[in-house]
């Protein structure tokens, strides 16, 4: 399994296909299709305001998409970014309310706790799996939970608002702890640097390092890699790890460039989305970027549905889940009909 | 704890004990329905929506069931016949049908509709103490007892459950025997999908009435835990969902003394399916602490081995 390969042609049929079924439903609803499309590009880059604002739904999605890919090219199957953007989120709200400091070194320093909240949370789900036994879907799935359970502790409980114990989220933090913007604009270019920089480091680990050589080959085929003398465990330690840390900064980018403080829903669900995001991707990391940002367009492009068309906000969903599904499972219908070609052919 | 709060636990967990006992017998077989929230949500809201409509409470639930059976074939299908990773189709779907039931179900939010009718049943409703906790429910409370009996009874007393625990433990060694393996698993994927839409559409009909956006959210993957919690085993899981139940009950009258601990209770089943999988993957604990006894070998629960693979006939 390997997300979306093959040639250009079926992954456009694939697109069609969904637009195809998406238009349907939009007629069922007697909701206008043309505009619906249009209003999708004009709402996400019709305007620099929106333009910025799509830039900055892709940012926590790209670096939820380049984690993912590390692992999935593993063969794990690391359903736990959720969990892992949420500890990263949390180690960097943790500085950004505990420390006193200028925003130079407040900022830096953030990025580092996230990495490191990230990585913890990765390390957990790699030690359930090679020592404990527990598969890396579940123990992702289950502290993606208690990573919920945690961040809303700590927002009614010991982080709570003077007086309030409400689940809307802390006190906003200092205007030292957030990522700095362009004037005028939502759009901040650090927030967007991180996620380039963490998809540039993805593509060099796995194209010029040999441990991207031997991940790769354990998520080819774990037993000839062991045999051949890889020492798996260690590999997939490392690369949930890895994982984890780089989910991390996609929570350091939601509480210091989006949210400003940490809320319950901090994970904004990138870590699944991200896994849709990297299956249309076929766990191509330079492919992600363009894929994610599409993925946004259609997020912001929906609020513009919901205001000018009335349209409920789950259709951008719908269309991203439809997208997605067509991609997979035409690919994988053309994958069948190559295999009985091959099989008739050696037959004759 | 009167009669009344434990008659409430069981009907609470009613749903839970429908979609956890469609999963158990989905993956016995072999395969791994991952779209259970997804699926919950889309059944929850076509079986409100379709009782709303025909004022046919028997008709929701049957069409809470089929949307969620096909969604499982789905998934069936591309694992079987495309040869896709289960897991990725099982998640796609789950984000897919979430959107898909607040897109669908947009007209019917927040509206009354018809729920279930209770049922007392005479005798067994009027023993002293159990009477009125188990047997003053209604029918869908009764046919989750009578399901989770004969399941248990089917999967481990029976010839074809016998054919299904070999379908998910040795594909081969079953094809080997003359047993159709994926056509198995093409019956029991859908079967399992048509109980936990059941268990999706109980939810609207009868424990959290009518249809909201994401009503019952989260209540697919805490089925999944309980799966797991319960061992593959179906008795087992239906005692983790009323201990889920019970925990949700506890939670609320805690709620104004401990309001932290009240929101974070509904977690628990997490932390306990990944003790329950240590538990069982690790030999040195299952000596110590469970050696051979009743109580161990209850407790001692194992994932069928063949759980997420295909099988492909030579």
């Amino acid at each position: 399994m390997k997300g979306f390969t093959g040639p250009i042609y079926s992954y456009l049929a694939a697109v069609l296909v969904s637009m195809v079924l998406v238009s349907l439903l939009l007629a069922l609803f007697r909701i206008p299709i043309f505009e619906t499309y249009t209003l999708l590009i004009t709402g996400s880059l019709g305007s620099m305001t929106k333009l910025g604002d799509t830039l900055m739904v892709s940012v926590p999605l790209i670096i939820a998409s380049a984690s993912l890919v590390i692992t999935f090219k593993a063969g794990l199957w690391n359903i736990g970014v959720e969990g892992q953007i949420i500890a990263g989120a949390v180690a960097a709200s943790f500085i950004a309310r505990e420390l006193q400091m200028p925003t130079q070194i407040l900022l830096p320093a953030m990025i580092g706790a996230g990495f490191l909240g990230g990585a913890f949370w990765g390390l957990l789900v790699g030690l359930l799996k090679i020592r404990g036994g527990v598969n890396e879907i579940f123990g992702g799935l289950g502290l993606d939970f208690v990573a919920t359970g945690l961040v809303v502790y700590l927002v009614i409980g010991p982080w709570s608002r003077k007086g309030i114990a409400s689940t809307s989220g802390t006190e906003p933090f200092h205007e030292n702890a957030w990522f700095p913007t362009v004037e005028g604009f939502r759009l901040s270019p650090l927030a967007v640097s991180v996620s380039l920089l963490v998809v540039l480091m993805v593509i060099f680990v796995f194209n010029r390092t040999q441990f991207g050589l031997k991940l790769r080959s354990i998520g080819l085929n774990p037993n000839s890699s062991y045999r051949f003398g890889i020492p798996t465990s260690r590999y997939i330690l490392t690369a949930l790890v890895l994982g984890g840390a780089v989910a991390g900064l996609a929570g350091v980018t939601q509480v210091a460039s989006i949210h400003h403080r940490l809320v319950p829903s901090i994970s904004g669900g990138y870590g699944f989305l991200g896994i849709l995001v990297v299956l249309l991707a076929g766990y191509r990391p330079f492919l992600v970027i363009p894929i994610a940002f599409f993925f946004s367009m259609i997020a912001i492009g929906s609020i513009q549905w919901q205001l000018r068309l009335g349209l409920h906000s789950s259709l951008g969903g719908v269309f991203q889940g439809t997208l997605v599904l067509s991609v997979v499972l035409i690919s994988a219908m053309r994958l069948l009909r190559q295999r009985r070609e091959k099989h008739v052919k050696t037959e004759e | 704890m009167n009669p009344e709060t434990l008659a409430i636990v069981i009907s609470y967990a009613t749903p839970l004990v429908f979609a956890v006992i469609g999963e158990t017998i989905t993956e016995k077989a072999g395969v791994v329905n991952l779209s259970l929230d997804g699926s919950m949500l889309l059944s929850a809201m076509t079986g409100f929506a379709v009782s709303f409509t025909t004022g046919n409470v028997v008709l929701g639930l049957m069409a809470g069931g089929l949307i969620s059976s096909n969604i499982a074939l789905v998934i069936a299908f591309s694992s079987i016949r495309l040869r896709l990773n289960q897991i990725a189709v099982g998640i796609v779907l789950t984000l897919f049908a979430a959107k898909l039931s607040a897109f669908l179900g947009q007209d019917f939010v927040r509206k009354p509709g018809p729920s279930v009718q209770d049922l007392h049943i005479p005798v067994l409703g009027d023993i002293p103490g159990i009477g009125p906790i188990l047997f003053q429910q209604n029918l869908l409370v009764y046919s989750s007892y009578i399901l989770v009996g004969f399941f248990f009874w089917f999967i481990f007393y029976t010839r074809q459950g016998l054919n299904l625990q070999a379908v998910g433990e040795r594909p081969e060694a079953a094809y080997a025997r003359g047993i159709d393996v994926n056509k198995l698993r093409y019956f029991y994927t859908a079967l399992g999908g048509f109980l936990v839409g059941l268990g999706g559409a109980a939810f609207s009909l009868d424990v959290k009435l009518g249809w909201s956006d994401g009503h019952i959210a989260n209540f697919g993957w805490i089925a999944l835990a309980i799966v797991i919690f319960g061992g593959w085993h179906p008795i087992r899981a239906a005692l983790g969902c009323y201990l889920f139940g019970l925990l949700q009950l506890v939670a609320l009258k805690l709620q104004p003394l401990f309001p932290q601990l009240s929101q974070v209770l509904p977690i628990i089943p997490f932390p306990l399916m990944i003790m329950t999988l240590v538990f069982i993957n690790h030999r040195k604990i299952q000596y110590l602490i469970l050696r051979n006894n009743v109580f161990g070998r209850f407790i001692t629960g194992r994932a069928p081995s063949a759980l997420g693979e295909s099988f492909q006939r030579l």
